[in-house]
């Protein structure tokens, strides 16, 4: 051990990891790599937007568990015996239907759901599940998300601001939007499902990315002010990102690992929240290495000037 | 080595071994333990939206309190525990949780009933309002003809009335009506004077104790729609609540195991943290009364996660505190010091999302952000007090250990 009493050299933190390269002379990557995934995803957001569930959209759902198993045009022939239309889906070898239909009345549903009995077979009422909102509803919660995510990263710019600079401040938000834009992309490529916990897990990805950042930021607030005469500002940056990467890897890890749990073992209903976390707290670690403190050094090296 | 070092951690870990072993019980207690939310017990959630009559009369905030009282009322007479009935005086809707209902549909049908009574003559004029009734309780047919009834007991004005109204139409046929509905309508043979009279015909004692719950808790001042319905049967509820323990065992197992590898004893301080944290965490949800639903527990497994990150950043920081050559004892304090400020920082920042969310959130976002919240604030009051004193305590025991012990290789 090297009884050097002062804090590590550049040299020495490039030493200490064995896989270290400069990311901050890469930067240019970075961006490239993040806009690669984020156009087709904007694309597809304008082409075929997001496949909206009842809770935007409004309607009725209902996840029956039949006693057997059951045919997909047995429980369409039903729905329309009583005139209604949807999309039905089965699952767990066919004896479980979730079926997707307008917001139904109380007696129509009633109604329904007795023809279901009669035509389709017998299910067990205690597996219910029924999901009904109307249509002023879903518009409201996506409103109200909207303006939630607006008042929260205009909080975080004023925190940031303070106890950091407006530029980290910047940098910050742009790599929130770059990954609250990968998660929704992502979801509009790929057409699933999005219901009411979505709105959860994106601001949930927002607070975990923003902390992410700040961890990042809050070493090269630290090392800033011990740069000499000469020393670049990339080199500062990029020395603050790898004193930072075990911790940036390690609880990456921790909390993908419990993530994945959530998401192979919390069933069903929790499956594309969880599903939308993965997604987002890896983009998140991702971009506060890659992109939110490339942002900062960009602005920074074009400004040449604090803010 | 100090021996009083050992002997505080010794009884630190049989002390919260205890607490584990005690909290057990009250903590999942189905009645005074923390609360689940409907999608784990089964349950209903109901919004009900007041709809503006036809004359245009604008709903009054007057009209909207009464409404909501009768409806807890309707609520309290189906004997469901712990029901949330709350009004949303904005929007003009009745917000009902009723967690644990045996039969939803019930339910749902007694609630959106507006529950209007009339006696009305052949021609379908109101002669008296259920306005006039004091009780109404379902009972045996006392005629003994084998059905059901609902008896009712009118006020002392509306006994008058009530007789005055049985004297003029007598020898004729008087309509009941629930709402639009024809209950009975019975031909009077004598007139009655002492405010007693019953409706006939149900063929079970609790279709008639149904009725009577909604004769007795009066009519809404307003009609009511339902704009959204979420429904879990009682059996799905148990099994995602058992899923989502497993998932949480199972997450806490691997983060367990994977503090050990990377930073050996401290990696066994952050776990023994990591059960306080859990245990503090579930005491202040059982304090708050945070009713637990699916993504709250989501919420729940996250914030360990983000509990774990602390005493990374804490642990990175010591490890290069020692290779910049300060002691372990040294290394521990100033990489504390400095690692809070970085926790603060990142922490309020997240508490900032999270108490948005809370503010502007609802339904299951708010207790999504309620869980999260809790989760950073008791992280943070973890790390301080607990984490910080064991290891203060752990290194205390031989200041000379090896820095192998922190995950710092011996021969950097």
């Amino acid at each position: 051990m090297t009884k050097t009493g002062h804090s590590a050299t550049y040299e020495e933190v490039q030493k200490l990891h064995p896989l270290y390269f400069n990311i901050v002379r890469k930067r240019y990557w970075w961006f490239a790599i993040s806009l690669l995934i984020i156009i087709p995803g904007i694309i597809s957001l304008f082409m075929q937007g997001l496949n909206l569930g009842i809770d935007y959209k409004g309607g009725t759902m209902l996840d029956v568990a039949f006693n057997k198993a059951v045919s997909q045009s047995a429980i369409s022939d039903t729905m329309k015996s009583v005139g209604l239309e949807g999309h039905v889906q089965l699952s767990n070898s066919d004896t479980t239907a979730l079926i997707r239909t307008e917001a139904l009345e109380e007696e129509k549903r009633s109604e329904l759901l007795t023809a279901l009995e009669t035509q389709v077979g017998e299910y067990d009422k205690a597996s219910l599940k029924e999901d009904k909102v109307g249509p002023a509803m879903g518009q409201e919660l996506t409103r109200n998300a909207i303006y939630a995510l607006i008042i929260a990263m205009g909080m975080m710019i004023i925190y940031i601001t303070i106890r950091f600079q407006f530029v980290f401040a910047i940098s910050a938000i742009l790599a929130l939007l770059h990954d609250v834009l990968v998660v929704v992309g992502i979801f509009s490529l790929f057409q699933w499902e999005i219901d009411a916990t979505f709105v959860a897990a994106i601001l949930t990805i927002v607070g975990y990315s923003i902390n992410d950042t700040v961890i990042i930021f809050d070493r090269i607030r630290e090392n800033e002010p011990k740069m000499r005469r000469g020393d670049s500002y990339e080199d500062m940056v990029d020395k603050s990102i790898w004193q930072t990467m075990r911790r940036s890897i390690n609880t990456v890890v921790t909390v993908l690992i419990s993530l994945f749990a959530v998401f192979i073992l919390g069933g069903e209903s929790t499956r594309m929240f969880s599903l939308a976390m993965l997604i987002g707290v890896f983009c998140g670690a991702y971009s506060s290495i890659f992109i939110a403190s490339q942002i900062l050094v960009e602005i920074k090296t074009h400004l040449k000037v604090n803010i | 080595m100090r021996r009083g070092n050992i002997i505080k951690l010794v009884a630190l870990v049989l002390l919260v071994a205890t607490a584990v072993a005690l909290s057990i019980k009250p903590l999942v207690d189905p009645v005074k333990g923390i609360p689940l939310g409907l999608d784990l017990r089964g349950g209903v959630h109901l919004v009900l939206q007041a709809e503006p009559n036809k004359n245009g009369v604008p709903i009054t905030n007057a009209d909207m309190d009464k409404a909501k009282a009768i409806i807890a009322k309707r609520v309290n007479d189906l004997g469901v525990s712990e029901p949330i009935v709350q009004a949303d005086y904005n929007n003009k809707r009745i917000i009902v949780d009723l967690a644990g209902v045996t039969d939803p549909d019930k339910a749902v049908d007694i609630l959106k009933t507006t529950a209007k009574l009339t006696f009305r003559d052949a021609q379908g004029n109101v002669l008296l309002q259920g306005d006039e009734l004091t009780d109404a309780k379902g009972g045996q047919d006392p005629t003994n003809a084998g059905g059901f009834v609902v008896n009712l007991t009118f006020s002392t004005d509306g006994a008058k009335k009530f007789a005055d109204l049985t004297t003029k139409y007598l020898g004729q046929q008087i309509d009941i009506y629930l709402d639009e509905k024809l209950l009975t309508n019975p031909k009077v043979d004598t007139p009655v004077l002492n405010g007693q009279a019953y409706i006939n015909g149900y063929a079970t004692l609790e279709a008639a104790a149904n009725h009577a719950v909604l004769m007795r808790s009066g009519s809404l001042p307003v009609s009511m729609s339902i704009a959204e319905k979420r429904q879990v049967g009682a059996s799905l509820g148990i099994d995602s609540l058992n899923k989502s323990i497993h998932a949480g065992i199972y997450s806490l197992i691997f983060i367990f195991l994977f503090m050990l590898v990377f930073y050996r004893l401290p990696g066994v301080v952050a776990d023994f943290s990591l059960i306080v944290y859990a245990l503090i965490v579930l005491w202040a949800f059982w304090g708050f009364r945070v009713v637990l639903t699916l993504p709250g527990i989501a919420g729940f497994i996250l914030s360990i996660g983000m509990a774990v990150d602390f005493n990374i950043i804490i642990y990175e920081r010591v490890k290069e505190e020692i290779r910049a050559g300060k002691s372990i004892r040294a290394g521990v304090e100033s990489g504390f010091s400095r690692a809070f400020i970085t926790v603060i920082d990142a922490h309020v920042t997240t508490l900032i999302a999270a108490i948005t969310l809370y503010i502007l959130g609802s339904g299951s976002v708010k207790g999504f952000a309620l869980t999260l919240g809790i989760g950073i604030i008791v992280s943070l009051f973890t790390a301080i007090t607990f984490t910080r004193q064991v290891l203060r305590w752990t290194v205390g025991i031989n200041p000379k250990m090896k820095t192998f012990w922190f995950g710092v290789r011996g021969d950097e």
